[in-house]
């Protein structure tokens, strides 16, 4: 077993990466935006984890896992976030809702495994990329775009597809509709998305964590909670889950770590 | 292909377009076949007839029609070989499988219709597949929606004769099967010119029985723990089968068949031991539609069998040969088709036994459940084969995909993650 382990996610909008010590403790962070090339992104990765690199097991996860040349292995995002799904939140049988940039996936996990998964077709709609470009319809950086959702109510967006929902958004921004409402209907079109899709996978007890950056939006945390029915846990690291299942299946630690 | 362009231009093809589609089918075919290695020798068939799919056997055919044979075309495994084989005509498939063909489509067909039907009618429109130049009468058949209409537009021009199959299997469907069937083989009659006799037809079934239990073999032998075939080997010769001379076909089987059965005795597998074996099941794949178990089989597993058209649904089940007169014949015929459970039938719950079955017979690690896209009846159909097979504890995966390459990294994403969880 070598000194490290490195986990690198290379998702459609943000690439995140950390290092883990055999003992499980995440010894590095790091996230920056994919830009247009992942190969760059994957090299300046490379630069930034240096010191660790020629000491530790490598694996790549995301749609960019393929422009990683210094991995040693190759691991879908599916079970790289469910094992680090089970790691951050401690729990070995849960379900897992990762919010992604471009798509999103449920994964159902029991005794630390994959036991099925599903993920959004091809359309953008109830992903991070639906949520980015309406907060930028709506003049706003996304963490604004959730504090106004907070505030809002009362008004919904129909339209299963990005476009058309961004057009749904320019008539009520047009027709003079409060900004945080159209803010509440953005993410209430995204909760409303990804709790369908869901409800394909989940099961009646048990926990269920969200992973991905949108841990943070805690109007989306709360609002998913109430559609579900059911609590739903987040993490400060929930968008290293994807990274950290990388780390940990590339150093081949055990799943049950401690954070 | 370039001996054929005097045929091409005789039968009226674009030449111009047509070479577009010409260009990308050997490095299509190097990339899915060629590059695998330990194939089997007698894959060595169906390598000449692909690399050569619009040159030897519409040249074949045209030569038969030289001596005044009839060529039908059909798009459904429903449609009685038998009866066409009988009257001295020949079969051909039609169904279009490339994303060459799909713009061609859509210039007439609404957006929401499956890839195989907009490639078919593209392909007959833009004048740019020797076989649908060639099939001197269409024949189709009532199992979607898409393809009914379908037909109605590629009947404007080319001789279309329509089966209506039942849409349940009560016994009285299956009379009024046997009656299509009845119906059909006097419009092959007047059409061909040839009486069908109780002789003639039961030669032609023992032809066609031949044929499947040919490729039955060859199913068989995949049912071993040592792999002789891959699943893209597998399933080009089950697409060529679509369209070749059949006793050729039952011949070329049976060859295979006898290398793959050596292999298995020499304990010879195309892939390592404890490789996951996936049995894919859902719309047919017509030629060249060959992403699926590229994606599959290039991603550590192997495709075991396929409970599709272009699979086992082509020749599960034989007909009943000790018939003497044209009634009872016609009723063994429909007995046999109405055995195939496709999913335009209500209920359909012979398909769910069929995979449950085959899951055993093949020693199946997961399933996927895969639809071209605006498949209504095989997409609704999923949630009942993928709730059967949690019940009885098989892996499945369900996907829709088309013919572009659009989504390629996408099923590589689920197939890849499908995969590792069979082998976590």
């Amino acid at each position: 077993m070598k000194q490290y382990a490195v986990g690198i996610d290379i998702g459609s909008t943000c690439a995140k990466a950390v290092v883990l010590e055999p003992s499980g403790n995440i010894v590095r962070r790091l996230v920056q935006p994919t830009g247009w090339s992942s190969a760059d992104t994957a090299q300046q990765i490379q630069t930034q984890l240096s010191e660790f690199i020629p000491q530790a097991d490598i694996a790549a996860t995301g749609y960019g896992r393929v422009c990683v040349p210094y991995a040693h292995k190759q691991i879908t995002e599916i079970t790289c976030h469910a094992r680090g799904a089970c790691a951050l939140y401690g729990e070995q049988t849960l379900t897992v809702i990762d919010i992604g940039g471009q798509d999103t996936k449920i994964i159902r996990v029991e005794d630390g495994r994959v036991a099925d998964f599903l993920m959004n077709d091809k359309c953008s709609a109830g992903t991070g990329r639906f949520l980015d470009v309406m907060a930028g319809t709506l003049g706003l950086a996304p963490e604004e775009l959730y504090a106004l959702a907070a505030r809002g109510s009362g008004v919904h967006i129909s339209s299963m597809c990005t476009v058309f929902a961004e057009s749904e958004v320019v008539s009520l921004i047009g027709s003079g509709e409060e900004k945080e409402n159209i803010a509440y209907a953005v993410v209430d079109s995204i909760v409303t998305k990804v709790a369908a899709q869901a409800a394909r996978l989940l099961p009646t007890e048990g926990p269920v964590c969200l992973t991905g950056g949108l841990c943070q939006a805690q109007v989306l945390v709360d609002a998913l909670s109430g559609v579900l029915k059911r609590p739903v846990l987040t993490c400060p690291d929930g968008r290293y889950a994807g990274a950290m299942g990388a780390a940990i299946l590339a150093g081949g630690f055990s799943s049950g770590l401690s954070r | 292909m370039s001996d054929y362009v005097q045929m091409w231009k005789d039968l009226g093809m674009d030449l111009e377009s047509h070479d577009t589609l010409c260009q990308v089918l050997p490095t299509a075919v190097g990339d899915v076949f060629l590059s695998q290695e330990n194939r089997p020798k007698a894959m060595d068939f169906w390598d000449l007839v692909i690399s050569e799919v619009h040159g030897i056997r519409p040249a074949e055919l045209i030569e038969e029609q030289k001596k005044g044979r009839k060529v039908f075309g059909t798009f459904c495994v429903y449609v009685p070989d038998e009866v066409i084989m009988a009257a001295n005509g020949i079969v051909t498939g039609l169904c279009g499988g490339s994303q060459f063909w799909v713009p061609g489509g859509e210039a007439v067909l609404p957006k929401s219709t499956c890839p195989l039907i907009k490639a078919s009618v593209g392909a007959r429109l833009g004048r740019t597949c020797p076989f649908f130049r060639i099939a001197d009468m269409y024949v189709g058949e009532t199992t979607c929606d898409g393809k009914k209409k379908a037909y109605e537009i590629l009947g404007e021009d080319v001789p279309m004769y329509v089966m209506d199959v039942p849409q349940m299997k009560r016994p009285e469907d299956i009379i009024k099967w046997k009656q299509e069937i009845a119906a059909f083989a006097k419009r092959v009659e007047e059409f061909t010119g040839n009486e069908i006799t109780p002789e003639k037809l039961g030669d032609a079934i023992h032809l066609a029985n031949e044929k499947r239990k040919a490729l039955q073999r060859v199913y068989d032998c995949r049912k071993s723990e040592y792999l002789p075939i891959s699943g893209r080997d597998a399933l080009l010769m089950m697409q060529i089968s679509f369209f070749d001379d059949p006793a050729r076909c039952a011949e070329m089987c049976n060859r295979l068949a006898d290398e793959l059965e050596q292999r298995i005795r020499d304990h010879v597998s195309v892939v390592p031991v404890g490789t996951k074996r996936i049995l894919v099941t859902g719309t047919p794949m017509a030629v060249p539609n060959w992403k699926l178990h590229h994606i599959i089989e290039t991603s550590g597993a192997a495709v075991v069998c396929e409970e599709m058209c272009t699979g086992t649904r082509y020749f599960e089940n034989l007909v009943d040969e000790s018939k003497t007169t044209l009634d009872e014949q016609f009723m063994a015929l429909s007995e046999r088709y109405m055995k195939t459970n496709c999913a335009c039938f209500t209920p359909n719950t012979g398909r769910i036994d069929d995979i449950l079955r085959m899951v055993e017979e093949y020693k199946v690690d997961g399933v996927i459940d895969c639809s071209l896209k605006f498949c209504c009846l095989y997409d609704t159909e999923k949630y009942q084969v993928s709730r059967a097979l949690k019940k009885a504890g098989v892996p499945v995966l369900s996907l829709e995909t088309d013919y572009t390459d659009t989504d390629a990294e996408q099923l590589r994403t689920r197939i890849g993650a499908f995969i590792e969880m069979l082998n976590a």
